[in-house]
């Protein structure tokens, strides 16, 4: 009864709460990124921005136009044309159109593809001014986003 | 002289929502007020629905696992398991043991994400600044480990139907173990900030009480039922995903107020942080996949699971015809079903009181609308 009124009168709760507030004050405790200046270092596995890996030896693409990532996706909005080579007698990629603006980037393309030729990469600054910019094309995907870098 | 008779209708009629920001996203209230008394509510849902359930019509099972974080993106890793389970019973199969403690870890990670979220904006429509500035700042810890597993902070998709897609990162088991030693302490700074205060005591004990009775009518369940002193959890009373090797208390309230349900989801964070560090330290080791077809394609039947999604029971109900798509499919949210009990709650409280309220309920309304 006696701590209670103690409590009461000296505002101890108040007092209580403030101190936190002040422990907190600590500038070892900063979580706040300068983000332009300071680009964050996203996980391994982020799932960004689409990329369409070519062979570094060659240039060529890896793409084998399976059409399997177009399959699972559940959005539809992966587009891949091939043309039959009659010399190799298999499929050369055409086009490939990925419509960033309808992903949800739930990385089921990325599961599918059985040669790693897409994935989902650490870029995450996709951007556009137009919408006709959101959805890429094979050389855009190949190319991947470039970002303004800004100097603090 | 003529009399006044406007000067009788004492019943105005006001709008609270869709962009108010206490509403937690586009709950529309309208509230028919004597005052500062409320005479009664009517809820206008459906500014957000996006037709969930017929879109899971049109997909195949695999492909509909994403979809279904967008319901509680807050807790979107209960979603995804409350999903994955329902479709592993309509093809009868099991995820391995290990994929089940994986799936324990993140879905508890989830929940303490899922309430701090909760804290943080329940403090701030109550007038406690602070607190939310600390729990976005530890749900960050929570929401760089989910991006490091899974490779997204909110909309995870982490489970597949019958297992796991990623293997756990190195370094994952001291990640969460770290976590749990550092998070601790925190629960017991806000509990410093906030328990005693008299402010924060004033506004919430006594206001919204709900008994257990009521609860039971009106089917509410999760941390609002809890406070009500029922001791009901799915995760004690239908064990899934293997929960029954694990040790842990469901906290229950006494009165059904909002003060109770404060006390018991704080409590509810310090136990799933107990769940967590016994999980991880028994990860076993094997398969993280099951045996599924590449072409999922259940037979015949219906299926329904529920789950204790942090914010109550949240069921999964899958008719299958035998096809690549789900015939029907049909999701039991724990907010829609919560969110009918406002009336009853807010009734004779005062205008102030209804921010606390909505606030107490946790709803989101992507789950409310679907």
């Amino acid at each position: 009864m006696i701590s209670k009124l103690f409590r009461s009168v000296f505002l101890v709760d108040l007092f209580q709460g403030l101190w936190v507030t002040f422990r907190n004050q600590d500038p070892k405790r900063i979580y706040t990124e300068q983000y332009p200046a300071e680009r964050p270092k996203v996980g391994e596995r982020y799932r960004g921005a689409p990329r369409l890996n070519i062979n570094p030896d060659n240039g060529e693409t890896l793409c084998i136009s399976c059409n399997l990532c177009a399959l699972a996706c559940p959005e539809n909005l992966i587009v891949v044309t091939s043309q039959r080579n009659e010399q190799t007698k298999r499929k050369d990629l055409t086009t490939f159109t990925y419509d960033t603006s309808r992903c949800m980037f739930c990385g089921l393309c990325e599961d599918a593809c059985p040669v790693d030729a897409l994935e989902l990469t650490q870029d995450f600054e996709m951007a556009s001014y137009t919408r006709e910019g959101a959805i890429w094309d094979r050389q855009m995907l190949e190319e991947g986003p470039k970002p303004t870098q800004y100097k603090c | 002289m003529p009399e006044a008779t406007f000067l009788d209708a004492t019943e105005l009629v006001i709008n609270m929502g869709p962009q108010h920001p206490s509403t937690h996203g586009v709950l529309r209230v309208i509230l028919k007020l004597d005052g500062e008394k409320v005479n009664g509510t009517e809820c206008v849902i459906g500014y957000l629905h996006r037709g969930v359930e017929k879109i899971g019509e049109n997909r195949t099972y695999q492909q509909f696992a994403p979809y279904v974080d967008r319901m509680d993106y807050v807790a979107a890793v209960s979603n995804g398991l409350g999903y994955c389970l329902a479709v592993e019973k309509l093809l009868n199969v099991e995820a391995p043991a290990r994929a089940q403690a994986v799936r324990v870890i993140l879905t508890e990670l989830n929940r303490i994400a899922s309430h701090l979220l909760w804290l943080g904006t329940h403090a701030l429509d109550i007038g406690a600044i602070t607190p939310v500035f600390y729990c976005l700042r530890e749900r960050e810890e929570v929401l760089k480990i989910f991006e490091n597993y899974c490779g997204a902070r909110l909309t995870t998709h982490a489970f597949r139907i019958g297992g796991l897609q990623y293997e756990t990162y190195d370094g994952f088991e001291e990640e969460v173990k770290k976590f749990c030693d550092w998070f601790i302490p925190k629960v017991d700074e806000y509990e410093e900030l906030l328990t005693h205060n008299r402010i924060w005591v004033g506004r919430l004990k006594g206001v919204g009480v709900l008994s257990a009775d009521e609860c039971k009518e009106y089917g509410v369940t999760g941390p609002v039922l809890r406070a009500a002193g029922v001791q009901w959890d799915l995760r004690k009373a239908q064990p899934y995903s293997g929960y029954e090797q694990y040790e842990f208390d469901v906290p229950t309230g006494e009165n059904g107020d909002t003060y109770d349900r404060y006390t018991v989801r704080m409590e509810e964070m310090r136990q799933s942080t107990r769940i967590i560090r016994q999980a991880v330290d028994r990860i076993p080791s094997g398969p993280i996949m099951g045996k599924v077809p590449k072409v999922v394609k259940p037979p015949v039947g219906e299926a329904y699971v529920s789950i204790e999604a942090p914010k109550g029971e949240l069921g999964y109900f899958i008719v299958s015809d035998n096809s690549t798509q789900p015939y029907r499919l049909r999701v039991r949210p724990p907010s829609f079903v919560n969110l009918q009990a406002l009336d009853c709650m807010v009734r004779g409280g005062l205008v102030a009181d209804v921010v606390a309220i909505i606030g107490t309920l946790d709803i989101v309304l992507g789950e409310v609308d679907r």
